[in-house]
């Protein structure tokens, strides 16, 4: 298994449907055989709702990279729980409309994206 | 543990409401704060139990056990370490954008249910989520610069895709909001006058404004996408006047704190 220097955080969105259940099931797979360090949350919506501590850390700590919805939704979500995410060490993508495949090249930086402008994911 | 099993375990454990770490090094925590470490480890020891690591980790191994199996022991030590299971409440709750909000406080005035506070600052806020009623983006429309978001709303802007000049438009008020609330709430909150103020005592005891209140909330569940339940769930007239003239003073003492503060 191998660490990435920016962290992965992958959303479940485990309340609702807006996240195409085979885009979710996609990502995770593209994930768990990358054999990559990845944090996963059922929902982070809810967390935001709780001000869960676990959002300021993740936040506080480093390059961040996020599966989960639209960028401005998932910046605000956070800012919800005290938690402000550096706009230039973190990148989001979007599994509500992004193919997974998208996704899971971009998590890994195989989108050449690693450096400078994001290809797939967004900036916030 | 092969790639395949591992996906379905963590899709499994997030399906249960559990946070899952996958790790190099699995006594290493993700993060720095040792309050947010992993209450279960779960990992492949071979059948032999390795000594308790500290603080109340539980062990799970995942030696020769289906995906299946482990999600219902990893659940289970969860469970003893958190003291149960999270509430199946489903999260659905404005998220303010505060790049575009303007603290006009015209959603505190707006929502019925208390959703909406003010900071020490004077700065609007989501204060009690959990009041929101599920389904309803009502006070995402009445917001006028479309910076009220519902994440799993299923349409954008309000589900947080980027804001469009279009979209301000469209957005901008599609009822005439100041009459279900049973009086001109808007135009009290813009210029505050002493005319304005007695326009408002008027019409909150007119008649008319209850008829006109009742053809608006029909006019809401048909542009705002009011879910009917919601509607079925309002308090009576009586009730919604009450909180009203409540959040009214309470959007009103707000927006003068915060001109004043922006004064001085
Ligand atoms: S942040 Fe987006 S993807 Fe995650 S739970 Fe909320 S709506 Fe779903
Ligand atoms: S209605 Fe919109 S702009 Fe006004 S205070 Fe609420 S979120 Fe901010």
């Amino acid at each position: 298994m191998t660490t990435h220097a920016a962290r992965i955080l992958y959303c479940h969105c485990a309340f609702a449907r807006v996240v195409p259940p085979e885009v979710k099931a996609a990502v995770l797979t593209g994930l768990s055989e990358a054999d990559v360090e990845f944090d996963a949350v059922p929902d982070l919506c809810e967390m935001a709702a709780r001000g869960d501590a676990r959002l300021r850390e993740l936040a506080a700590d480093g390059p961040l990279k996020i599966a989960a919805c639209y960028p401005r939704a998932v910046k605000w979500l956070f800012a919800a729980a005290g938690a402000e995410l550096p706009e230039r060490a973190v990148r989001v993508w979007n599994m509500r409309v992004e193919p997974a495949a998208a996704v899971i090249d971009g998590l890994l930086d195989r989108d050449g994206s690693a450096g400078d402008a994001p290809v797939a994911g967004r900036s916030l | 543990m092969n790639s395949a099993d591992r996906a379905t375990l963590t899709r499994l454990l997030l399906e249960r409401g559990l946070e899952v770490s996958c790790r190099q090094d699995a006594a290493a925590p993700p993060g720095h704060d040792p309050s947010l470490a992993a209450s279960v480890l779960v990992a492949n020891f071979g059948g032999v139990r390795p000594p308790a690591p500290a603080s109340g980790v539980r062990i799970v191994d995942s030696e020769g056990i289906d995906p299946a199996s482990l999600a219902v022991a990893i659940e289970r030590e969860a469970d003893q370490s958190s003291g149960g299971a999270p509430a199946a409440w489903k999260p659905w709750f404005p998220v303010i954008d505060y790049s575009r909000c303007t603290n006009c406080m015209q959603c505190l005035s707006f929502c019925l249910f208390e959703v909406y506070g003010v900071s020490a600052e004077s700065k609007i806020q989501v204060q009690h989520q959990s009041n929101c009623k599920t389904d309803c983006p009502a006070c995402s429309r009445v917001c006028p610069e479309v910076a009220i978001m519902f994440p799993k709303y299923r349409h954008g802007p309000i589900n947080g895709e980027e804001v469009k000049a279009d979209d301000v438009r469209r957005e901008a008020m599609k009822v005439d909001i100041s009459a279900l609330l049973g009086g001109d709430v808007y135009a009290l909150l813009r210029d505050r006058s002493v005319k304005a103020k007695s326009r408002f005592s008027k019409e909150r005891d007119d008649e008319r404004a209850l008829k006109e209140r009742q053809s608006c909330l029909i006019a809401l569940q048909r542009d705002l996408d009011v879910p009917a339940e919601v509607l079925a769930a309002l308090p009576s007239p009586e009730e919604i006047l009450a909180k009203v003239e409540a959040a009214r003073v309470r959007a009103l003492a707000a927006s003068e704190t915060a001109s004043l503060d922006t004064k001085d």
